[in-house]
């Protein structure tokens, strides 16, 4: 095959996206432009239409994790006065913010913070903090935790003004004019991303399912920091065809026979991933579905509905729309167990999580395990443990299945 | 018929033991040695519970292993977890049992078993050593008792006495206080018990209560323990004989269970 016709696989070209997003951000800094820490779920129509170049401290944070990184910066940080309690991203974060160097990955300093906390309230404290250490503008787009199944009007006029005083700050901060008829399109190219990373999780579905679930962590990456972008959008749309024409041809990546499928909710344990998915791997188990798979796709048509998306994320639902989300994904997706990572460092998700998992062991009939860990300190998390659950996972889906046989 | 032995090896991490089955139903020799995974406990577990049968590991046509050190344990047939080896093992004793307690050295578990003795569901404690049998090791050294006293001396409780902290090392530190305001020692123990009941019991409501409802593990030796958590539930608790060995007469019944498959 010629130069000219080989195609990248998807993965390779959205890893290649995920570093060109990083590098254009370092270029920019050295330009002199101004460069701004961003949560992941602010909304990012407004920075890539604006032309304002962003980096996710919540990305370094699991980067850092997976690369072993983890304890160390957030003993660092604990040295700083920060309690152990705290988010293990926030820590690594304000460790690198004093060291101002990482070994395993660093982002361009900011010029000004953009905090949302649809994903997270505590993150309003960890941006403040920030704010203050680093005396640099923070600006907040507070989204309400939904109270009741539906944004209403009055929420959505509330993020409104908000979602125009973000970009009526940023103008001033970085001398950037927003574009409105450039907003229109990058909203557009956004759908063109979401439905396309909906429709490639939705092929978990297929039996087998065309891939391994933890690649969704790999590839939920470019979801979050680059969705507006047309790369982004084609990358997706290749990955779903690719995966489309996986389930034609009844192939998977997934490596071995997929005997059990499992729903794993939570944050991936980065600093422990290898072992986490090879404990499953090894047992035959894929994960087949996961609050990731819909959860960065923000559907909407116009800039009303884009507010409403934005306080769709998961941990700004109320519960009951968190759980329906989560037993729909498992029955559409066919699972046989679920997983529950415990996770200690995201207050919300742990906060709730021994009744999520009772009402969805409930409401699903299939087997579930909780575990401890933490998305990037190692130190919450204990091997042993973890594989000790998930054996007994594997015995009662094995029994299980063998009744359905019978049957 | 030449009898036919399996053997049941339950490796903790604060106790090895071992059961071996004769035919499937006889208990023909078992023992608990002290001293968990990474020791010598587990070689000698093997070799007492052999030299109680008098048999030699030649004669075990099968065998299972279990527990936190399952996989350490070399030459045997097959390895199961500790989950369903409990669940295997009550049904064995209480055939009517759908609710089972078993508090280890590092852990308390509650586990559903299913009508035909199957590991139905289960929650386990998380991080935190509260409510495990290592929560009263260290409580029973601080009162420089033995653990094995500690029934005794919760039976003559007046004023029991509320332990708040769920952290082991707080609660060590609360019960030293304790001391030293000079509480009486019995209604300390009575107030260390009901700390691990209502810890316990948590763990079996989030599961759900299905009656009966038995107690398995070294913990429930400890007759304190198994009166705070009935005070606690609301309920009767059957307590196993095989306490400690539980898990290990699972593992020799699953053996035997394949054996007999294989057989069939």
């Amino acid at each position: 095959m010629s130069e000219a016709t080989e195609k990248k696989p998807a993965k390779v070209v959205l890893k290649e996206l995920q570093d060109k997003i990083a590098d254009d951000a370092w270029e920019a800094k050295k330009r002199g432009e101004k460069v701004g820490w961003c949560a992941s779920n602010f909304p990012q129509e407004i920075t890539t239409a604006m032309g304002i170049p962003v980096v996710y401290p919540e990305n370094m944070g699991a980067a850092v994790g997976a690369k072993g990184g983890g304890q160390r910066m957030c003993e660092y940080a604990e040295g700083m006065g920060y309690s152990g309690d705290l988010c293990s991203y926030s820590r690594i974060n304000f460790a690198y913010a004093d060291l101002k160097k990482c070994e395993e990955l660093e982002i361009p300093f900011p010029d000004f913070l953009l905090c949302c906390n649809n994903i997270c309230n505590c993150m309003i404290k960890w941006y403040e903090n920030l704010a203050l250490e680093l005396d640099i503008p923070l600006i907040l787009i507070d989204i309400p935790h939904l109270d009741q199944y539906e944004c209403d009007e009055d929420r959505i006029k509330y993020i409104r003004a908000q979602f125009d005083d973000a970009i009526r700050q940023l103008e001033e901060i970085t001398g950037k004019k927003m574009d409105y008829d450039k907003l229109k399109s990058v909203m557009e190219v956004s759908q063109r991303s979401s439905q396309a990373w909906l429709r490639a999780v939705g092929y978990m579905s297929a039996k087998p399912s065309p891939f391994s679930g933890f690649d969704i962590f790999n590839n939920m990456a470019v979801a979050c920091v680059g969705r507006g972008t047309v790369e982004a959008a084609e990358a997706f749309e290749q990955l779903a065809d690719e995966y489309e024409a996986l389930v034609a041809e009844g192939k998977s990546t997934f490596k071995g026979d997929e005997n059990y499928r499992i729903l794993f909710e939570g944050i991936a344990c980065w600093a422990n991933l290898r072992f986490t998915y090879k404990t499953l791997q090894s047992r035959g188990i894929n994960l087949t579905a996961s609050v990731y798979g819909p959860a960065f796709s923000f559907l909407y048509s116009n800039l009303d509905e884009l507010m409403a998306a934005y306080s769709y994320v998961p941990n700004s639902n109320c519960f009951e729309r968190e759980l329906e989300l989560r037993v729909v994904d498992a029955k559409k997706n066919k699972v046989d167990g679920a997983i529950f990572h415990m996770n200690r460092s995201c207050k919300h998700w742990s906060g709730n999580l021994y009744e999520m998992e009772r009402q969805f062991r409930e409401q699903t009939g299939v087997p579930t395990i909780v575990f401890d860990g933490d998305q990037s300190d190692p130190r919450a998390f204990s091997e042993a443990q973890y594989e000790t659950r998930v054996e007994a996972l594997v015995e009662i889906m094995e029994e299980n299945k063998r009744k359905e046989a019978q049957a | 018929m030449a009898d036919i032995y399996t053997m049941g090896i339950d490796i903790g991490s604060s106790a090895s033991k071992c059961l071996i089955l004769k035919n499937g139903t006889e208990i023909a020799g078992s023992a608990v040695i002290a001293a968990g995974t990474g020791t010598s406990g587990p070689r000698r577990a093997q070799e007492e519970a052999l030299a109680a049968a008098g048999i030699s590991m030649k004669d075990i046509r099968r065998s299972t292993a279990t527990g936190y050190g399952r996989n350490t344990v070399e030459g045997v047939d097959a390895v199961v977890s500790e989950l369903s080896c409990h669940a295997i093992g009550i049904h064995a004793v209480f055939p009517d049992v759908r609710t089972l307690i078993d508090i280890g050295g590092q852990d308390a578990k509650v586990i559903r078993v299913s009508e035909n003795g199957r590991l139905d569901s289960f929650v386990m404690n998380d991080k935190c050593a509260a409510g495990t049998g290592r929560f009263l090791d260290v409580m029973a050294r601080v009162l420089e008792l033995d653990v094995s006293e500690l029934e005794e001396k919760s039976a003559k409780a007046k004023n029991v006495v509320n332990i708040s902290s769920t952290c082991t090392v707080f609660a060590e530190s609360e019960v030293i206080s304790q001391l030293s305001n000079n509480v009486d020692i019995c209604d300390l123990v009575a107030g260390i018990h009901r700390s691990v009941a209502v810890r316990t019991a948590g763990l079996v409501r989030r599961l759900g209560v299905v009656e009966p409802v038995a107690m398995s593990g070294g913990v429930a030796l400890n007759g304190g323990v198994v009166s705070a958590l009935e005070e606690e539930l609301g309920l009767t608790i059957k307590v196993s004989p095989l306490a400690q060995l539980n898990g290990a007469y699972g593992a020799a019944v699953h053996a035997w269970g394949q054996l007999e498959k294989e057989t069939l």
